[in-house]
């Protein structure tokens, strides 16, 4: 199975990430929002653990997601793998980001926000498939 | 018949979103149910079929059709889609009845353009443009991670949210003749920094001063041809050779996250506005609503913040050109728009005066001479427009007239809009040919990455002379003067 693909949209990165479950589909769009700011190869050697409580699976996502920005804006932390990714009840969101600083590598690209726009989670049997549109 | 089906108290109506030709320059989309007003849209033919390529029409309907808007939902001729309204929108909504939409604002609050003028000319800047690149990128970093010289502290960070520009003179970047020179003076008065979220701050603490990315840049420019002598000269544009700086960058992760936190809270305080909405991003607060209150305040932050930090950029190109050239070379701030933002501003709806909230995402501002917000030389004049093309191509300097406020509340575009996507540019063009393209045509250029010049290639973008010329001929920001660049620093 791909973990990820990028789409056609003219102005910002939109992708589709895909899993087996809702968790592995989750960490495949970490992945692939962390391949539009950098085409190299990350050593895990930082960690950053983080949860969310939210009240809708898609808000679940956009902060998922948005964790991630945070940690660039703040840290210049980059992602390498996402580990002990466990969702509960739905909408709470328990994971540890591996990675490490953004200085050792080429940067591509900055995302400005994550958006809800053409957003979907779609859950079938051995299938889940998330969409999603950042805004560059 | 060009059907656009949307969903109003559960009903689905058709709107027909063929846009009619009311003259060269302007089209329209009339208003049908459940429109409050048409759509009026500054193209020519090339420009409106490039529109229809994607879904910005229905977007400027989907605005119109939004409570208390008044006379047109507009696009402007670089029109394009984006999340909610579409890029190159503007639309004005009443105070009272009307609505506050972080969607209509963007998620870089004030991404805006600082013009900076100098007296030298291209023949005693070139020779040193290697030099002057260098100088540039050393001390503007593009701000990824802990890259900001500025380090702030909690306490200090809510003063720059509230007084924006006016901090950073106080704090020696740049001084009083900027601040005349910048829109709103780069501070807006409802700023209320407790109305900006700890995440949201966080974001901003460690990156004042720094570029950023993407569409983002940093050009020496010269002055290619003068279309209006009287007014040039009145902005102490003399001669063509002449060279400028320009700075494009907005409000970092900081006003970023504004728009999602508020964004977010809007969805959960009125999930009956969101459920009637085709575009989750376009959810809105009501305009006398406490929390569209507190949006703006926010947003008014986020705006200061963007200012503070073109400020404090523009103190280190004039930092940069010291150490190449000394003294030899003075600085000075034509002016600073806002591309990104949302404005409580009197206009004449009707025959009479009202205030009205009006949003300008991926637009100008483009007043008129005399109006009481412009400073004594632009209340002259009429207030400069700048308008940037992409890395590499023609920028623009524009004067705001009597048309763009009666046409559009004293609107114009922001720049060339985007024509590929980025996976399209990738597979289109190469870093290194494109730096090779530049520097045939003597444009040198300095990036943090190639990957990034790629993406951003002059081909992806609708090309701004077009643009330009819709703005001129509709009267809603007429040319002044054509720039070209030098170098280039891609952040």
């Amino acid at each position: 199975m791909k973990k990820y693909e990028f789409l056609e949209h003219t102005a910002d990165e939109k992708f589709r990430a895909y899993g087996k479950t809702l968790e592995e589909a989750f960490i495949n769009a970490a992945l692939a929002t962390a391949k539009i700011m950098t085409d190299d190869k990350i050593k895990p050697v930082i960690e950053k653990k983080i949860e969310i409580k939210v009240n809708t699976k898609e808000k679940l996502l956009y902060q998922f997601l948005e964790e991630l920005l945070f940690f660039v804006d703040t840290e210049g932390f980059i992602l390498s793998k996402v580990k002990d990714l466990v969702i509960k009840d739905n909408f709470t969101l328990t994971a540890t980001f591996l990675g490490d600083s953004a200085e050792n590598y080429e940067i591509k690209a900055h995302i400005k926000a994550v958006t809800y726009n053409d957003m979907f989670i779609k859950e079938e049997e051995n299938l889940v498939t998330i969409q999603v549109v950042h805004d560059l | 018949m060009i059907e656009y089906k949307i969903k109003k108290d559960e009903v689905e109506k058709v709107i027909n979103i063929e846009p009619k030709k009311l003259s060269d320059h302007t089209y329209i989309i009339e208003k049908q149910d459940p429109m409050n007003v048409p759509v009026k849209i500054f193209a020519d033919e090339k420009l409106i079929k490039k529109m229809q390529e994607d879904a910005c029409l229905k977007q400027g309907v989907n605005v119109a059709c939004l409570p208390g808007i008044k006379k047109y939902s507009f696009m402007m001729p670089d029109a394009h889609q984006g999340y909610g309204f579409s890029i190159g929108g503007v639309a004005a909504f009443d105070k009272e009845n009307g609505v506050i939409s972080p969607g209509g604002i963007g998620f870089d609050i004030n991404c805006g353009v600082r013009l900076l003028r100098t007296d030298s000319k291209k023949e005693e800047i070139e020779p040193k443009i290697e030099e002057l690149l260098d100088a540039l990128f050393k001390n503007i970093p593009p701000g990824v991670g802990k890259q900001s010289k500025i380090h702030l502290s909690h306490t200090e960070l809510d003063k720059v949210l509230k007084n924006g520009a006016s901090w950073a003179v106080e704090n020696n970047f740049g001084n009083e003749e900027d601040l005349e020179n910048c829109e709103q003076s780069g501070k807006m008065e409802h700023a209320d920094p407790n109305k900006v979220s700890n995440r949201a701050k966080k974001r901003g603490l460690g990156q004042l001063g720094t570029l950023g990315a993407g569409n983002h840049f940093l050009e020496i420019q010269y002055v290619h041809k003068i279309f209006n002598k009287e007014i040039a000269e009145a902005w102490g544009i003399k001669n063509k050779g002449q060279i400028f700086v320009m700075i494009h960058c907005g409000s970092r992760g900081l006003g970023h996250q504004v728009c999602s936190d508020y964004l977010r809270k809007m969805e959960d305080t009125f999930p009956e506005i969101a459920d009637s909405l085709p575009e989750k991003d376009l959810i809105y607060a009501p305009a006398n609503s406490q929390l569209a209150k507190d949006y703006f305040s926010a947003m008014c932050c986020a705006a200061n913040y963007a200012w503070a930090n073109r400020h404090i950029i523009a103190h280190e190109v004039r930092n940069s050109f010291k150490e190449v050239f000394q003294d030899k070379v003075k600085l000075h701030t034509i002016y600073d728009v806002a591309h990104n933002i949302a404005k409580l501003e009197k206009h004449m709806i009707d025959g009479k005066e009202e205030e009205v909230y009006v949003h300008r995402k991926g637009a100008t501002r483009a007043f008129a001479p005399g109006r009481e917000e412009l400073s004594e030389k632009y209340k002259k004049t009429g207030q400069p427009i700048i308008l940037p093309g992409s890395m590499g191509t023609s920028s623009y300097l524009l004067v705001g007239t009597e048309d763009s406020m009666k046409e559009s509340f004293g609107s114009t575009a922001h720049g060339a809009g985007r024509l590929l996507s980025r996976k399209a540019a990738n597979k289109e063009f190469r870093g290194e040919k494109i730096k090779q393209d530049l520097e045939k045509q003597h444009i040198h250029i300095k990036a943090a990455s190639w990957k990034g010049i790629t993406e951003e290639a002059p081909g992806a973008y609708k090309d701004v002379d077009e643009v330009v010329e819709v703005s001129d001929k509709s009267g809603i920001g007429k040319i002044v003067v054509q720039l070209k660049p030098l170098g280039v620093i891609k952040g």
